[in-house]
C-alpha cells in the first residue's frame, strides 16, 4: 500500500486542536480547517457550522490534487501555498509536512500578510504533531499490537450495517 | 487509504466508481443519493460540463451506521469518463479503499470498457496499489438495453480475476444498492483484518 492508514488519537487530537485554536485567534480568521490530501477531514475550528465541511474538505483535497498535477508538468514538486481572493472572504490553502492541507478562511478584518505570518509558524507546529502520530502509528505496527478497533468485528457486525 | 480518527470515533472510507464514459457512474451516485435518508448523506458534489459530462469528479458522503462504537462514513467518488481525461482520474484514485468498475453492457462498447479497465490497472499502478489486492467489484450496467451482450460474455473479458459481479440498471436503480453494499463490505473486511 503506497500510503499507510491515517490514524487519529485522542492526545495528538487534542494538540491539533490546541494549534488551530490559537492560530484562528492570531490570524483573525474566521474558520480553520485541516484535511487529509484524500479529502478526509481530520479537524475544524471557529465559525464551522456554517459551512458544509465534508464537501469543503472534498473539494480543498481535488484542488491541491490538481494544482499538484499542475506542478508536476512544470516540473514543480508541488504548489505548497493556494490562495483564493474573493469578494468578502478568502482562503488560504497550504500543505503541511507534505502531508495534510491548512485551510484558512478570513475575511477583511485580516490580511493575506498576517495570515501567511501565522500559518508559517503553526505549519511547523503541526507538522511535528504529525510525525508524531505517523512514527506512533509505525511502532504500533512494528510491534504487532493492533488496538484496532476492526480486529474484533465479527462478519455479523458488519452483516447488521446493511440490514 | 482509510482515516480512522479516535478521537471523533470516526473510521472514513473511500470508494471510486470507474469505468467508460456514458456507462453510468454518475447514475449510481444520483441513485444512492435519491435513495438515502438524508440524516446518512451530506451534499453531492457534481464538477461537470455545461452538458453533465463529469469534469473532474462528483463526490457523495454516506454514513453507514455503527460498527463497535466507531462511525462508518463512506467517500464515494466517481472519475470522468472520456479518456482525454486521464490526469484527472488518476489524482481522484488517490488514497483509494475500493473500487467498482462500471460497465456499459451494450456490445458496441465492449472495446471501451476493456479499454478503461486496462486503464484502471496502469493507473492504480501509478499510485502504488494493486487491482487484484484492493476491495473490488464489477458492475454490468445498462442490462435493460436492447443491444446488451449476455453477462457470460462480459464477464470473460472483464471479470478474469472473478471478484463479486452484479448486473444493474443505474437509472431504475436495479443492481445500485448491492454494488454499494459489497463494496462497503469488503472495505470493512479488509479494514479487520488489519491490512
Amino acid at each position: 500500500m503506497s500510503n499507510p492508514t491515517l490514524v487519529m488519537y485522542d492526545e495528538e487530537f487534542r494538540e491539533v486542536n490546541e494549534v488551530i485554536e490559537r492560530l484562528l485567534k492570531e490570524a483573525n480568521a474566521k474558520v480553520i480547517f485541516l484535511v487529509d490530501k484524500n479529502g478526509q477531514l481530520i479537524s475544524g475550528v471557529g465559525e464551522t457550522e456554517r459551512f458544509d465541511t465534508t464537501s469543503l474538505a472534498s473539494l480543498t483535497a481535488g484542488n491541491i490534487a490538481a494544482t499538484g498535477g499542475l506542478a508536476k508538468l512544470i516540473g514543480e514538486k508541488e504548489f505548497s501555498i493556494l490562495f483564493h481572493e474573493g469578494e468578502k472572504d478568502n482562503l488560504h490553502i497550504s500543505i503541511v509536512g507534505g502531508r495534510v492541507i491548512l485551510v484558512v478562511l478570513f475575511d477583511n478584518r485580516s490580511s493575506l500578510g498576517l495570515v501567511r505570518l501565522r500559518v508559517k509558524k503553526s505549519s511547523e507546529e503541526l507538522s511535528t504533531i504529525f510525525e508524531k502520530l505517523m512514527n506512533k502509528s509505525e511502532e504500533r505496527e512494528k510491534r504487532g499490537s493492533s488496538d484496532f478497533p476492526f480486529a474484533e468485528i465479527t462478519d455479523d457486525d458488519i452483516d447488521n450495517l446493511f440490514s | 487509504m482509510s482515516f480512522i480518527n479516535y478521537a471523533s470515533r470516526e473510521i472514513n472510507c473511500k470508494i471510486v466508481y470507474y469505468g467508460p464514459g456514458l456507462c453510468g457512474k454518475t447514475t449510481n451516485l444520483q441513485f444512492i443519493y435519491q435513495r438515502t435518508a438524508p440524516d446518512a448523506k451530506g451534499k453531492m458534489i457534481s464538477l461537470a460540463t455545461e452538458t453533465e459530462r463529469t469534469l473532474f469528479f462528483d463526490f457523495l458522503p454516506l454514513s453507514l451506521g455503527e460498527i463497535r462504537g466507531f462511525k462508518t462514513r463512506f467517500h464515494l467518488y466517481t472519475v470522468p469518463g472520456q479518456v482525454f481525461y486521464d490526469a484527472s482520474r488518476k489524482l481522484i484514485l488517490k488514497g483509494v479503499d475500493g473500487v467498482v468498475f462500471v460497465a456499459d453492457s451494450q456490445e458496441e462498447r465492449i472495446d471501451a470498457n476493456i479499454e478503461s479497465l486496462e486503464n484502471l490497472r496502469i493507473n492504480l499502478k501509478e499510485q502504488g496499489y494493486d487491482l487484484d489486492k484492493l476491495p473490488y467489484i464489477v458492475q454490468y450496467n445498462k442490462r435493460d438495453l436492447p443491444g446488451a451482450m449476455s453477462v457470460d460474455e462480459l464477464h470473460n473479458e472483464l471479470n478474469p480475476t472473478n471478484v463479486p459481479e452484479f448486473e444493474a440498471c443505474a437509472t431504475t436503480g436495479e443492481g445500485v444498492f448491492e454494488t454499494l453494499k459489497a463494496v462497503a463490505k469488503l472495505i470493512l473486511i479488509d479494514l479487520k483484518k488489519g491490512k
